[in-house]
């Protein structure tokens, strides 16, 4: 595997251009830079309905300079089917790899049933889910992916509520489940690790899945200055782990020479703020705490004891 | 211009908008900081961060929104942000 | 002539048709069409992509993206499953893209019902599809050929569903002339698109539109179903030229010389009306073959020496009338005068038909011809005691 490196203004590709309307500090809109850089030019993207979808397409106007569709939210994993099938039957396989990039509600919540489906088929496919754990684009609803703790516009923290308190679906298992030979995670605060398992992804043949996560400065209530750093932290405290699944076996997990308390990374964002000033609210973050705990058994992420 | 059936848009033409306009602060680069870590291209959400052998980092301010990731990242602490006059 | 199943007929005329993708997803009585096809495919027959998807709006999701890179695409369903495709057939014929599918007739649920009636297809009928009603298996069959020549032709660029009447036409066997491989191949030129995906020009499909857009989009959907209306007209001439069978363009008269009653209908009640009325020589049939377009013209134009007009169909709009009732009202008001117009809904949720209810209707119009008009819709055939 190669390094990715930016060695200069020639190198960068800009599939992704310039002009995007994503807010200031946008996590999404690193991530897409990153993921077409490491894809190059010879992929056909389709993104579903949401914030990746919307600051990039506005009529006559679009940011991709690869092939790109947008279809509808839920379907993402089925048009992209389709235009693999399509590629096969036309003798034009050779031509590009197909690319999804789906928000997490788009990916987890009502699209599914179709990436199931996609995956089951064993479609030639890179399916990566940007999870910035809410409904962004339509103003920070909850989705299933929003973590304990926080508080979203339909979870939200009040005088009798920590907000969401379901746990985020595990969806790299899920992939896994299905017998997806390339599934990794990844955060867009390490982007050449992003980039090198996007283009894993690309190369391995048949599905593969990158649950990629990302940070909504919007959503997440900070400052845009802090999307990476941010990000990072959730790495850095064990609540978002890196690894990569290849055939089932868990490898190359990213290790931690000194795992960071939640706290660290909660008390940077307005949606964890309630917990450090209600009452009870100590024992939500324990519970957090517990998570990332469990995440460092399962994944040996302390590289100490 | 024509519509073209079914929204159907040429490659890259977002390029016309000028997102330079929405930005508060601007990023500003101490050149003999710069230890060319990249992280400002890396990570700038708008690609509004530019490179060449002569100039160094510079920053397309027609795209820049302000954001501030280049400052918040910059490996050298060249980077960082004053006030937009406007 | 060979005596086949009317999903068989289909799905043969699908297989000449050189479809690069295929998805569908299973359920009645759509399934033989769609069995057909993925044998045709296990024993290398047909060359091409069945993708078995896991519901009807992977089914047509997988269809736009065939369409979009550039394959010709088709799928086929009915009732619950067209109606899980809804927002799929929006977005389809919004993108512009010809897909072609079978829209097997069934009543929708609830109650649950896998039975025949018209009200899944006539819910689809704004949704920006040509629709295609077919009369027998022949019909169906011929229908879906002309169906791709109509879609991808560069001035239209929609797409279109041949729709069928659910088990009388898909489960029932008839003999029917299939087409040849070749005759196919001369009349359907493979698809050549203007646009579609490829790295080669990387357009960007599915942009949103503003509302200082939208309605121009919408608009050029409208105009592509006018000329939609010269293109059903110009494939069927040329469908009969070469395969020398015809079915009539956007309608199809039957005895309308001199007829005082026409009944205006679609789908495979015309074979159980037509027995009926050649008895009838004041009584003619219309049948409506093209639904979107709308037979608008035609339609004055075969009804303006009518003096009772019967508009018969299996749908029904829940607190106003039948679909079709409604349309050719519209179409026929401020063109047409002195013509008494009537709705009947019968046939929901698979119930018989049987030739006296079509003989009802004929003296029901009588009666209207004679003393004027008193009701202006009702149901045909409800079994008033259980009520």
């Amino acid at each position: 595997m190669g390094v990715y490196r930016f060695e200069g203004g020639d190198t960068v590709k800009n599939l992704f251009v310039s002009g995007h309307r994503a807010c200031a500090g946008c996590g999404m809109a690193i991530a897409v830079k990153l993921i077409l850089e490491a894809a190059g030019e010879d992929v056909i993207v389709v993104s579903p309905t949401g914030c990746l979808e919307i600051v990039s397409s506005p009529y006559p106007e679009t940011s991709w300079r690869v092939p790109w569709i947008h279809s509808l939210f839920e379907n993402a994993a089925s048009v992209a089917s389709g235009i693999e099938a399509g590629l096969k039957a036309l003798g034009r396989k050779h031509e590009a790899k197909v690319l999804a990039i789906a928000g997490d509600g788009a990916t987890a919540d009502i699209g599914m049933g179709p990436l199931s489906g996609m995956f089951e088929r064993g479609h030639d496919i890179t399916y990566i889910c940007y999870d910035n754990e809410a409904y962004m684009n339509t103003g920070v609803q909850r989705s299933s992916m929003t973590p304990p703790g926080a508080s979203a516009t339909t979870s939200p923290a009040g005088k009798v509520s920590f907000g969401e308190i379901h746990p985020k679906k595990d969806l790299a298992s899920i992939a896994v489940a299905h017998g997806v030979g390339y599934v990794a995670t990844a955060s867009v605060g390490y982007g050449l690790d992003l980039m090198r398992k996007v283009r894993r992804a690309i190369d391995h043949d048949g599905p593969s899945f990158i649950h990629l996560h990302t940070s909504c400065c919007t959503g997440w209530r900070h400052p845009s200055s802090k999307t990476i750093e941010i990000s990072r932290l959730a790495v850095l405290t064990g609540l978002w782990p890196l690894y990569e699944v290849v055939d089932g076996e868990i490898t190359d997990v990213k290790r931690l020479p000194k795992r960071l308390p939640v706290e660290d990374y909660l008390k940077t964002q307005g949606r964890f703020s309630h917990l450090f000033r209600m009452e009870g609210g100590e024992e939500i973050i324990r519970r957090i705490q517990a998570i990332a705990d469990a995440n460092a058994e399962r994944f040996g992420l302390d590289l100490e004891g | 211009m024509k519509l073209r059936i079914g929204a159907i848009a040429d490659p890259g033409t977002s390029i016309v908008n000028r997102t330079g306009g929405w930005r508060s602060e601007k990023p500003l680069i101490d050149h003999s900081l710069c230890i060319r870590c990249f992280n400002c291209i890396l990570y700038c959400p708008d690609s509004a961060v530019k490179y060449s052998e002569k100039e160094g980092i510079y920053f397309d301010y027609d795209f820049c929104k302000g954001c501030g990731i280049c400052a918040n990242e910059c490996s050298g602490r060249a980077i960082y942000m004053v006030m937009e006059e406007k | 002539m060979e005596v086949v199943e009317g999903s068989y007929a289909v799905a043969h005329a699908v297989k000449c048709c050189r479809p690069h993708v295929i998805s569908a997803y299973p359920i009645t009585p759509q399934t033989h069409i769609v069995e057909n096809l993925a044998q045709f495919v296990a024993d290398g027959e047909l060359e091409c992509e069945f993708v078995p998807v896991d519901s009807e709006h992977s089914a047509m999701s997988v269809a736009l993206g065939a369409s979009a890179v550039g394959a010709r695409a088709y799928s086929a369903s009915t009732s619950q499953g067209l109606a899980l495709m809804w927002e799929v057939l929006y977005n389809v014929s919004g993108m512009r893209l010809p897909v072609v599918m079978t829209a097997v007739n069934r009543a929708l649920s609830a109650p649950l019902s896998i039975w025949n009636d018209q009200q899944d297809t006539v819910g689809a009928r704004d949704s920006g599809w040509i629709q295609i009603y077919v009369e027998d298996i022949q019909e169906a069959h011929d229908a879906l050929i002309q169906a791709y020549r109509i879609a991808e032709s560069r001035e239209v660029m929609l797409p279109a569903m041949i729709c069928m009447d659910g088990f009388i036409l898909t489960h029932t066997y008839e003999p029917v002339v299939l087409a040849e491989q070749e005759e196919t191949d001369d009349f359907l030129p493979p698809y050549d698109p203007e646009y579609y995906l490829t790295v080669e020009r990387p357009l960007s499909f599915g942009c949103f539109a503003e509302p200082d857009k939208f309605m121009e989009f919408r608009y050029m959907q409208h105009e592509a179903m006018e000329r939609a209306r010269f293109k059903i007209k110009e494939v069927a001439d040329e469908f009969e030229r070469a395969f020398g069978r015809y079915y009539g363009d956007l309608i199809q008269g039957y005895n309308l010389d001199g007829a005082q009653i026409v009944l205006v209908t679609f789908g495979s009640i015309i074979g159980t009306m037509k027995e009926i009325v050649k008895h009838e020589k004041d009584v003619g049939i219309l049948k409506i073959r093209s639904y979107r377009p709308f037979p608008v013209k035609e339609v004055r134009e075969a009804l303006k020496d009518a003096r009772v007009v019967a508009v018969v169909e299996k749908d029904f709009s829940a607190g106003f009338e039948g679909a079709l009732f409604s349309d050719v009202k519209a179409a026929l008001y401020n063109h047409v005068s002195d013509l008494k117009l009537l709705g009947f809904v019968l046939g929901l949720g698979g119930r018989d038909i049987p030739p006296e209810d079509i003989s009802k209707i004929i003296e029901r119009s009588r009666v209207v011809m004679d003393q004027g008009l008193k009701e202006e819709w009702e149901f045909i055939g409800l079994r008033g005691e259980i009520l």
